[in-house]
């Protein structure tokens, strides 16, 4: 088998980073960064949705027990989004307005994960369905006159 | 001076009475629970009465790393020392607003020099109070 090639930090689009470990989640910030800064976002719009992209990602890891991220570069030239959907195969859930809801917390987190990253972003949907997973698909662009 | 110049560890400096560390990478959630560890046994070992966290390097300061600088501040104001953040970039603090996180009980200023100061003012009025007391 050969090692994987080392992952090119700028190509984002089409990307699919593994959630496995706190590392992936550090990865997920690098992937969003580069993405941003290929649709050339501002500085708080890359903050924002690196920022979102860490929630998501710890939700995946820490609720969701580990999945992915697929990270697009959709739309054209000025219209470019960024839309990242992270999806896990964890045990769902069960009330999502609830999960929603700030300071909800069932993993003794500050419950700041899902309504921050909501918050954060553009657009926001999520699906989850008990005992078979959840995907929360989220998308930032670049407010240009 | 500083001990842990090791890969994945944060080295903390020691200026007088105050301990100083700048956060310069991408902080993975293993090194911030080490720098916990590290940080509360540094004030204790040299009876520190102020931290300055640096973190003008950082891009990115989400929930978790909020609640553990949180933590931070409120361990090592158990053990005596106030804690001072400094240098958060303008686009963070508008991010962790945003997010919902005020981070209260935690102290900021813009930089390591205002941060200093905070930390020897509130010394001096504590010495004060006790001459007084």
């Amino acid at each position: 088998m050969r090692p994987e090639p080392e992952q090119e930090e700028g190509a984002a689009d089409g990307e699919v980073i593994p959630i496995r470990t706190g590392a992936d989640v550090s990865r997920v910030r690098r992937v969003t960064a580069a993405a941003m800064a290929t649709i050339g976002a501002s500085k708080i719009e890359t903050t924002r949705m690196v920022t979102a992209a860490s929630e998501l990602a710890r939700n995946t890891l820490d609720y969701g027990g580990g999945g992915e991220m697929r990270i697009a570069i959709v739309g054209r030239m000025s219209k470019r989004k960024v839309e990242m959907i992270f999806s896990d195969r964890g045990p769902g859930i069960a009330d999502i307005a609830l999960a929603l809801k700030d300071g909800y917390s069932t993993g003794g987190g500050l419950g700041l994960g899902l309504s921050g990253a909501k918050r954060l972003c553009k657009e926001f949907e999520i699906r989850s369905v008990p005992g078979e997973g959840t995907i929360v698909k989220v998308v930032s662009w670049t407010e240009r006159p | 001076m500083t001990h842990f110049l090791e890969p994945n560890r944060i080295p903390i400096f020691q200026i007088g009475d105050c301990l100083l560390l700048t956060i310069q990478v991408d902080l993975e959630d293993r090194m911030i629970m080490t720098l916990k560890d590290d940080l509360a046994e540094r004030i204790a070992k040299t009876h520190a009465k102020g931290v300055l966290i640096d973190i003008s390097a950082l891009d990115v300061v989400d929930s978790f790393i909020g609640r553990m600088l949180a933590n931070i501040s409120a361990i090592a104001r158990i053990l005596d020392a106030s804690t001072v953040i400094v240098g958060m970039r303008p686009a963070v603090a508008i991010t962790l607003v945003e997010l919902g996180m005020s981070l209260q009980g935690v102290r900021t200023a813009l930089d390591v020099d205002r941060g200093m100061e905070l930390i020897r003012r509130g010394a001096a009025e504590e010495a004060a109070r006790l001459h007084e007391a």
